[in-house]
């Protein structure tokens, strides 16, 4: 009896230890993961967050100046035109998600070769935004591109479209909604195809016809992967860079002051002016911006996401 | 144990910062065989730039270059990123606009005593350029690889077919403007000139010649307002009103340079460096000329180079240094020359440029030009209020505002961007 009383106090104790070794054996296999984690995420989120709040030279150590980075920024002008620039181009990105959903309703339609127009539609995506920039801008040359001449074809006079300011974030905006279709495709299609079938089956018994079905079947049960989608893609079109600095970021494009995104901003305070404490600002600033804007259409979904 | 974690993370963060350490070009060479690399944008110029480390590998063979090319978008980012983390290229190429933030972040390995030791003559290389590039600290950061001054190249096809005679060695303000006027034909979709808004190749060198500074003496502030300089802005915006100018947003989709090979612009003024494109045009090659800048109140032109600079944090500061004295001596500047690329900076090497390309007989003009060449204006952060010129200057080409008050607004600009240091 008294053995038996002595063990389970002893117990313990060797558990603590087994369980200790078991911690650091974890640890020890999830470190190079955590490790990686911490230089590439976390640590440069630290210091662009401190940085924010610095002075700081291309080379050497920085200094603590404290909001003055925020108020030079907010009070900024060209902070505020190039809000509204991205904030146009990505409202009209958003276009670009109805007609995902049409061409994934009309690809779901196709019976023999899906994957074809799979591939076809997503080839844009893993397309080198600078090569698809630099096609996009011979396509859209005022004077020898072909858009204009298509144009000309049928009585319309063409514009600068990348060389006049406004006109440039509608052009950034079509490229946009092109190169996204395909990842939007692919999510809606594998909502598409989670629909059960026998809903559809079941309607037309009740004699309704295809566009009933759409707004009553597809569109309520799709919205949980629409609602995905909307997030995904305001996102990255807050983030656009790459369409500003391809398209206009040639030597002397008068349309660029005016047609600045806000990352835009970024790259030329860090990299062109060499002003890193400011570039910061700016990136925790759209940081900001973008948590409201997805906080706020978190809010929203419950209008209209359903979910089962 | 966290701490422990935290600690090894900082080892293996530390270690890579070690490694950027500042190191000076006086340690001895190493005996084993080193590679170093040399950054450099991509362009015609790559294949000199091969010659040139074929022919220093020959010389040291135990010292390998290697080429790092990055698209010029890319440079200057890449440069900064691989400089802050270490793993910049042992040599490359460095513009005067961009330098200073470099050379006083200790980021460039100093020269002066590597230098002096090899007896290399500083008098060998323009002075302009030398000037471009101290930092008045009495150190040395580099030396010059080119150097280049403006002209006008021209197409004499049109010239002929508007019966416009070529333009004379002793031209004026007036007679460009009439030539562009005359050279203009909107049926032919050709126009006399071409005026983007440039500061290299176009305005800097008019404000200069109307007796003007784009920065004051003391680089404090700007003088881009001051009445001359405003005359040297004003030749261009006059250009632009005549119409003898494709319109800004046309220049923006199709370079000037572009269109000037397309044969749709007769006079382009701009740099020696776009001789080698041009000739290698044949369809072109024929029709191409090269006069003097025209003459305002002087003759002016803004003249720049590119220097070779060796990383601070480089492994081997020894053979880098070795390699920069290489690159910018008389060997490699021969090399350049006979590759007709780019003008070599070394003193004397200019004829065998000009050789390259013999079908151009005018060529002298971009090297009689260093005699009243002025250095470009790089004071302060160059890079920041050069960067800001089309949101200033854009209103007056389009003739929506005077010359005058654009460079009222340009100017207070620059101050502030100048009050920062």
């Amino acid at each position: 009896m008294t053995s038996n009383v002595s063990s389970p106090v002893g117990r313990p104790r060797r558990r603590t230890g087994l369980g200790a070794r078991t911690d650091w054996w974890a640890l020890a296999m999830i470190a190079p993961a955590l490790i990686g984690l911490a230089a590439l995420y976390l640590w440069p989120f630290v210091s662009t967050f401190l940085k924010s709040f610095m002075n700081v030279p291309v080379f050497g150590p920085g200094k603590f100046n404290g909001v003055d980075n925020y108020t030079k920024l907010l009070t900024d002008p060209e902070f505020w035109q190039a809000l509204g620039n991205t904030a146009l181009y990505t409202v009209l990105v958003l276009i670009g998600i109805p007609l995902a959903i049409v061409f994934a309703a009309l690809i779901q339609q196709v019976s023999r070769g899906r994957a074809v127009y799979r591939v076809l539609f997503f080839l844009p995506v893993v397309t080198l935004p600078v090569a698809v920039g630099m096609v996009w801008r011979f396509i859209l040359n005022g004077d020898f591109g072909i858009l204009n001449f298509v144009l000309s074809l049928v009585g319309i006079p063409g514009e600068y479209w990348v060389a006049d300011a406004r006109f440039t974030i509608y052009a950034f905006a079509v490229v946009g909604i092109w190169m996204g279709l395909g990842v939007n495709l692919i999510i809606l299609g594998a909502g598409l195809q989670s629909i059960p079938t026998e809903l559809y089956e079941a309607s037309s018994l009740d004699g309704a016809n295809r566009v009933q079905q759409f707004f009553s079947i597809t569109l309520p049960l799709l919205s949980p992967s629409i609602f995905f989608v909307t997030i995904l893609t305001t996102i990255s079109a807050f983030q656009m860079f790459d369409l500003v600095f391809v398209m206009l970021g040639s030597v002397n494009n008068t349309a660029l002051p005016d047609s600045k995104t806000i990352v835009y901003l970024f790259y030329d305070a860090a990299f062109v002016q060499f002003k890193q404490g400011f570039a910061a600002t700016i990136a925790i600033v759209l940081l900001v911006i973008i948590m409201i804007v997805t906080a706020i259409q978190f809010r929203l979904q419950k209008r209209w996401v359903t979910y089962d | 144990m966290h701490k422990k974690w935290l600690a090894a993370a900082a080892a293996v963060v530390s270690v890579g910062m070690l490694t950027a350490c500042s190191t000076t070009a006086a340690e001895p060479e190493s005996t084993e065989p080193v590679t170093i690399t040399y950054g450099l944008w991509a362009g015609t110029q790559t294949p000199a730039m091969q010659a040139i480390a074929d022919a220093f590998h020959e010389e040291n063979p135990n010292i390998t270059v290697e080429l790092q090319e990055l698209p010029w978008p890319q440079y200057w980012s890449g440069l900064q990123t691989g400089a802050a983390g270490g793993t910049a290229p042992d040599v490359f190429w460095m513009l005067a606009q961009n330098v200073r933030p470099y050379a006083t972040g200790g980021q460039l390995l100093d020269l002066t005593d590597a230098v002096a030791e090899a007896g290399v003559d500083l008098a060998d290389y323009p002075q302009a350029v030398l000037d471009l590039y101290d930092q008045g600290d009495g150190k040395l950061y580099g030396l010059p690889k080119d150097f280049d001054t403006n002209a006008v190249w021209y197409n004499k096809a049109l010239f002929d077919a508007a019966g416009v005679d070529y333009p004379a060695a002793d031209w004026t303000w007036e007679d460009f403007r009439a030539a562009a006027k005359a050279l203009t034909n909107p049926a032919a979709g050709v126009w006399g000139t071409a005026a983007p808004i440039d500061y290299q190749g176009g305005y800097y060198n008019t404000i200069f010649q109307a007796g003007g500074q784009v920065i004051s003496d003391d680089g404090k502030t700007a003088a881009i307002d001051s009445p001359e300089a405003i005359e040297g802005i004003k030749f261009w915006t006059d250009i632009m009103a005549d119409g003898s100018s494709p319109t800004l947003q046309q220049l923006s989709d199709t370079e000037a340079e572009t269109q000037f090979e397309q044969g749709k612009i007769a006079m382009y003024m701009s740099g020696a460096y776009w001789a080698l494109k041009m000739y290698q045009n044949e369809e072109l090659r024929p029709n191409v000329d090269v006069a003097p800048l025209p003459t305002g109140k002087k003759q002016a032109t803004v003249t720049s180079g590119i220097e070779n600079v060796a990383y601070a944090g480089t492994k081997h500061p020894a053979e880098a240094a070795k390699f920069v004295m290489f690159a910018s001596g008389p060997e490699a500047a021969k090399i350049q020359a006979e590759s007709g690329a780019v003008l070599p900076a070394f003193k004397g090497t200019s004829q065998t440029w000009m050789d390259a390309m013999p079908e151009f007989t005018n060529l002298q003009v971009f090297i009689d030009a260093l005699d009243y060449a002025v250095p470009l204006p790089v004071q302060g952060n160059a890079a920041e209020w050069q960067g800001m010129q089309a949101d200033y200057l854009t209103a007056a080409w389009n003739g929506e505002t005077s010359a005058a008050d654009a460079a009222k607004a340009y100017a207070e600009a620059i101050n502030k961007v100048l009050a920062e240091g």
